[in-house]
């Protein structure tokens, strides 16, 4: 089984390289850009009955910091 | 007296020899080196250091998985049992990861590496960390950190504040941190996470001495009342 898991900062948590990125945009011209909020993306191959508690867990203990950090799970296949 | 520390070596530790050299310096006791695979640590220690460094390349979050190495299980239950655990720079990142120390310390805001003399405010100096200083006393101690910028909310930060939590803030902006904090306490008082890096400061070679009070104080805590 192939998962995705997308890890984001907390909305009201600052996101610097958010906000270079975003001035950078804006300096190649780009016009309208409203937010600019930089994540992380982990792609997991997992044995078919991993449990989604155990999914849960590795986001919780490792793959997120969840001071600042929320994440989302997406199964590919 | 004899002072048994034991300093913490990561890969990716880089300052892991200069706590050890600025403990034998103050203290008079080499502390033992310590690698992270090892899973446990003496039953008697006066001290355990994590040093500042890069441990594991800063892959994934700083001080992340450093915080899920095997002797992290011994510094946790050696914490519990109250023996005093000092991190620094990236020791204060494996701290707040490893849930030692509340918070999360992220990319500092100008997203620069700073590394410069920091002048620094000591809030409690009731500490075994701080007790050679008094409160309120401003002292210069280098910093040098990608990630030294501290996030709790508003709510632990009250709490920090108002359990005299604070040990050290920064006389001026550095990182971008909540209320300009640069190291704090856990509940019991004997784990301590600054981003100041006060094994820099123990000689005049340095260009400051500020550090040194911090290692005579826990050997001042150790001694017979």
């Amino acid at each position: 089984m192939k998962l995705r898991i997308h890890v984001s900062r907390k909305p009201g948590v600052l996101d610097p390289e958010g906000r270079a990125v975003h001035h950078a945009l804006e300096g190649l011209g780009f016009q309208g850009i409203e937010d600019v909020r930089i994540g992380r993306m982990v792609e997991l191959e997992v044995a078919d009955n991993t449990s989604d508690a155990a999914i849960e867990e590795m986001c919780r203990k490792l793959l997120a910091n969840t001071v600042i950090e929320n994440y989302r799970i997406e199964k590919v296949a | 007296m004899s002072f048994s520390a034991a300093v913490i070596t990561f890969p990716g530790s880089n300052c892991d020899r200069d706590m050890a050299v600025a403990l034998e310096t103050v203290t008079g006791h080499a502390p033992l080196r310590i690698w992270h695979g090892d899973a446990d640590l003496p039953e008697r220690l006066d001290l355990i250091a994590l040093p500042g460094g890069f441990s594991y390349g800063d892959y994934l979050r700083s001080g992340a998985l450093a915080a899920r190495s095997p002797v992290l299980k011994a510094v946790s239950s050696a914490a519990a049992r109250g023996v005093p655990v000092l991190g620094v720079c990236n020791g204060f990142q494996v701290l707040t990861e490893s849930g030692l120390l509340p918070g999360a310390l992220m990319r500092n805001e100008s997203m620069h590496f700073i590394c410069r003399d920091m002048p620094l405010r000591v809030e409690n100096a009731e500490s075994s960390f701080t007790n050679g200083f008094v409160t309120g006393q401003e002292i210069t101690i280098p910093v040098a950190h990608h990630d030294g910028n501290f996030f709790a909310n508003e709510e632990t930060l009250d709490r920090l504040e108002g359990e005299g939590r604070v040990a050290f803030r920064y006389l001026d902006s550095c990182n971008g941190s909540r209320r300009d904090i640069a190291g704090i306490l856990n509940a019991g008082g004997n784990v301590l996470g600054m981003m100041p890096h006060p094994e820099r400061a123990v000689d005049a070679a340095h260009g400051g001495t500020d550090g040194r009070i911090l290692f005579e104080s826990m050997l001042n805590a150790l001694a017979p009342a």
